[in-house]
């Protein structure tokens, strides 16, 4: 959060400090330039409570990273999508202010109406209210293919 | 979801033995069959013109003894007034007993088949699958050849948007040995979820190759496809593929004497006239087999056992 403070010369700063969540979840090790994305394919705008979204971060690891701190109750939420939207993207656990899990993440057998099928040949290119439904279908390569058509997914 | 045939693998070879066993008997004694659909309705759903697929189910089911209503184009259908599909089945299920549907987006018999109470035959879904054509072509070869396995068969022309083509490698894949060589412009090739995801990751021998000429000699059967105007979104495309591929009496020259020559239809110009009356030209017989295989194919999905 951006704080306004006082130097010692009287100038008006602001610091960007993000504080410490007591119960909730952070995905880290998000690829540059995809927190937001993340954020609305997950679904986190539609929650009530508080989340950081953090962009351009310094990484050791990645050099630049973004990350996502979500302040919620602990229950169950799906996380294996995230697994899918980033290959580098890990999730941290928080409970009373400490990590009590980092799940290992796998791929999703199927991902409902968080992307689309772009075949325009797709019937979920007219059909009303058809949910676009995607398919893992080869587990090593990463595959995914619309339920209806089985066009490959791919995100370019 | 009641019983259905959307793609060809949703009968197992066992099924689809039996099936064209049935179909065989049908040929034989088509009398013990004629009355096993009195009383029953079949719905032919086409919101996309076809001649020979609709006909060969109607006549499927006149000669089994029911009888059947539907319409011919999507713009005699509600579909013009905006109805899904989902809608038009749920419809359908109240008046029909089993339905046969044919329509020009991918994935559409899926959706039907969801929605449905009744019995859903796909009879085409765009580019995507063609199943009771592939139960046409299984049994034509059945019948002629006498077996699928340790053949090697030629596929030529729009090998992209040719469903029949699709259809019938997912069935052709289950049998011993056989192999495949695909002919096609490069812009016609198989699509990837056929050669990355059935024939690769099944160790299934095939190769990809321009020129027809080159491997005539090499088929036991040779699967002639149209290039279809309305897969294209451009006519330019269109009109400089459509004569790829000529099949004539002097190419017939260089295949072997046991090779035959099947085609979906309707052909345009990929297949000369001047090799109709060739005895290895099996394409107008097809025809014929087509209707016998739907009709063992509404027996099985209605449950009608005849003795």
């Amino acid at each position: 959060m951006a704080e306004k403070d006082k130097t010692e010369k009287g100038k008006t700063q602001y610091k960007l400090y993000v504080g410490k969540i007591e119960e909730g979840f952070v995905i880290d090790h998000i690829t540059p330039g995809n927190g937001m994305k993340i954020y609305h394919d997950l679904g986190l705008d539609k929650l009530n409570c508080a989340v950081a979204i953090i962009t351009n971060a310094l990484s050791k690891k990645m050099g630049r990273k973004d990350m996502i701190k979500v302040e919620m109750p602990l229950r169950a939420y799906d996380l294996d999508i995230i697994a899918f939207l980033d290959h580098s993207a890990t999730v941290d656990i928080i409970q009373n202010g400490e990590i009590i899990d980092r799940p290992k993440m796998e791929l999703p057998r199927e991902i409902r109406n968080v992307i689309s099928c772009k075949n325009p040949r797709c019937i979920t290119s007219t059909e009303r209210e058809l949910e676009h439904i995607f398919v893992l279908t080869d587990v090593k390569s990463g595959t995914y293919r619309c339920r209806y058509c089985e066009t490959k997914y791919s995100a370019s | 979801m009641p019983r259905c045939l959307l793609s060809p693998l949703d009968l197992t070879v066992e099924e689809l033995d039996e099936l064209m066993d049935t179909a065989m008997d049908i040929m034989k004694d088509p009398e013990k069959y004629s009355h096993t659909m009195d009383g029953k309705v079949l719905a032919t759903l086409f919101f996309e013109p076809s001649t020979r697929t609709r006909l060969s189910f109607e006549a499927a089911m006149l000669r089994l003894g029911g009888k059947t209503m539907g319409f011919h184009s999507a713009d005699s259908s509600s579909a013009t007034k905006g109805e899904t599909v989902a809608d038009t089945i749920r419809v359908m299920s109240q008046f029909a007993d089993i339905c046969a549907m044919r329509h020009p987006k991918e994935g559409a018999a899926l959706v039907a088949a969801e929605k449905s109470d009744i019995p859903i035959i796909n009879a085409g879904d765009g580019g995507h699958q063609h199943p009771t054509q592939t139960l046409t072509d299984l049994m034509t070869i059945k019948a002629l050849k006498g077996h699928f396995d340790n053949l090697t068969v030629g596929m030529c022309g729009d090998l992209k948007f040719g469903r029949t083509v699709h259809s019938l490698i997912r069935a052709l894949v289950r049998y011993e040995n056989v192999k495949f060589i695909f002919i096609s412009p490069k812009e016609l090739m198989l699509p990837g979820y056929i050669r990355d995801d059935l024939l690769i990751r099944n160790n299934v021998e095939f190769r990809e190759v321009t020129k027809l000429e080159d491997v005539l000699s090499e088929l036991d059967l040779l699967y002639m496809t149209r290039v279809q105007r309305e897969r294209f979104f451009n006519e330019e495309d269109y009109v400089r593929l459509k004569d790829f591929y000529i099949l004539d009496r002097k190419k017939m020259e260089l295949a072997g004497k046991d090779m035959l020559v099947l085609h979906p239809l309707p052909r345009v110009n990929e297949i000369a006239t001047e090799i109709d009356d060739d005895p290895r030209a099996a394409y107008f017989k097809q025809v014929r087999y087509g209707m016998f295989i739907r009709m063992a194919l509404i027996l099985k999905l209605l449950d009608v056992k005849v003795k």
